[in-house]
């Protein structure tokens, strides 16, 4: 039952799959963010309070949701990595904090900017503003202390130690709005129960979501096979790959 | 929604249409930066085993 599990834990394997996948899953991100683009911005109706700027939503939403899964993803696989000494693990962590920083920033710009014509401001100090940048400086952390030292497994413990002691920060994110007075809206989409958004608007939204998805999974799967070739260099069986 | 109107956004076209713009080059970014990684990890994999058959002679 565990079999797919500790196969992960070889370079090998994971360069090989990772190099099958990326192709799928580009493409399909590629339909699904072509969707979810042409019918949001061209298919749903206006907000009914917000107009058309409601339609930022549908870049917004999906890159702050990946912002925290990134990050839960990365903070997941640098636990995985200290506790079981699974060198992927470190991988996948390094291939991600990229990732997960530029969906950060785009979910921080995006919201600015969504922000200025609903609150009459680019920028307030709300708990989930701040505590999404927040996100936004541990990502840049990890990823600075990964490459403070100059041996790579010691940078690897390190950022995998502050992903993991900053993942406390993913729940404050998502919750801030319910435990806080917060300009934010609350959860109108994964709010338990019925969403309280028309499908017309949803659709394209959970195409996005899944765009990005997909999305994260190619980028990922082409920075895991760039990690993978730099720490396994010197093995047998990156001759091997790269000769062929 | 006509040409015009979708173009306008209902008079937050500039908002809009910079957050999508964003979008796409925060999109394009990774997908750029992923692959010139790659290729970079090959190109450093590449050295390492011309040094290692260099030595071996």
């Amino acid at each position: 039952m565990w079999t797919w599990f500790y196969k992960l834990a070889s370079p090998p394997y994971v360069y090989g799959v990772a190099a099958a996948l990326m192709p799928w899953f580009l493409g399909l991100a590629l339909l699904t963010i072509g969707y979810g683009l042409i019918a949001g911005l061209g298919f749903a109706p206006p907000d009914y309070q917000q107009g058309d700027a409601f339609r930022i939503i549908y870049v917004h939403v999906p890159s702050a949701w990946m912002s925290e899964f990134v990050y839960t993803t990365m903070a997941g696989a640098g636990a995985i990595a200290l506790i079981w000494r699974i060198k992927m693990g470190h991988a996948v962590a390094a291939a991600s904090a990229p990732i997960g920083a530029s969906l950060t920033l785009l979910a921080l710009v995006t919201g600015s900017m969504w922000g200025k014509p609903m609150w009459g401001t680019y920028w307030a100090w709300d708990p989930r503003l701040t505590s999404e940048l927040i996100l936004l400086f541990l990502y840049v952390g990890v990823m600075s202390l990964r490459s403070a030292f100059e041996d790579l497994s010691r940078g690897d413990r390190a950022a995998a130690l502050l992903s993991v002691v900053g993942a406390v920060n993913v729940p404050i994110i998502h919750y801030s709005v319910v435990w806080w007075n917060s300009l934010h809206q609350a959860a109108t989409v994964a709010k338990l129960g019925k969403p309280s958004i028309a499908g017309s608007m949803l659709w394209p939204l959970l195409s996005m979501f899944l765009g990005f998805m997909l999305f994260y999974g190619a980028v990922l799967c082409l920075r895991l096979q760039g990690e993978v070739l730099n720490r396994e260099r010197q093995s047998a069986w990156v001759r091997e790959a790269i000769k062929s | 929604m006509n040409s015009g109107g979708f173009w306008y956004m209902g008079g937050y076209a500039r908002y809009v249409w910079p957050c999508i713009g964003f979008a796409c080059l925060v999109l394009a970014w990774n997908l750029w930066s992923a692959r010139r990684f790659l290729l970079a990890a090959r190109l450093r994999a590449l050295r390492a085993l011309a040094m290692a058959k260099s030595e071996a002679r």
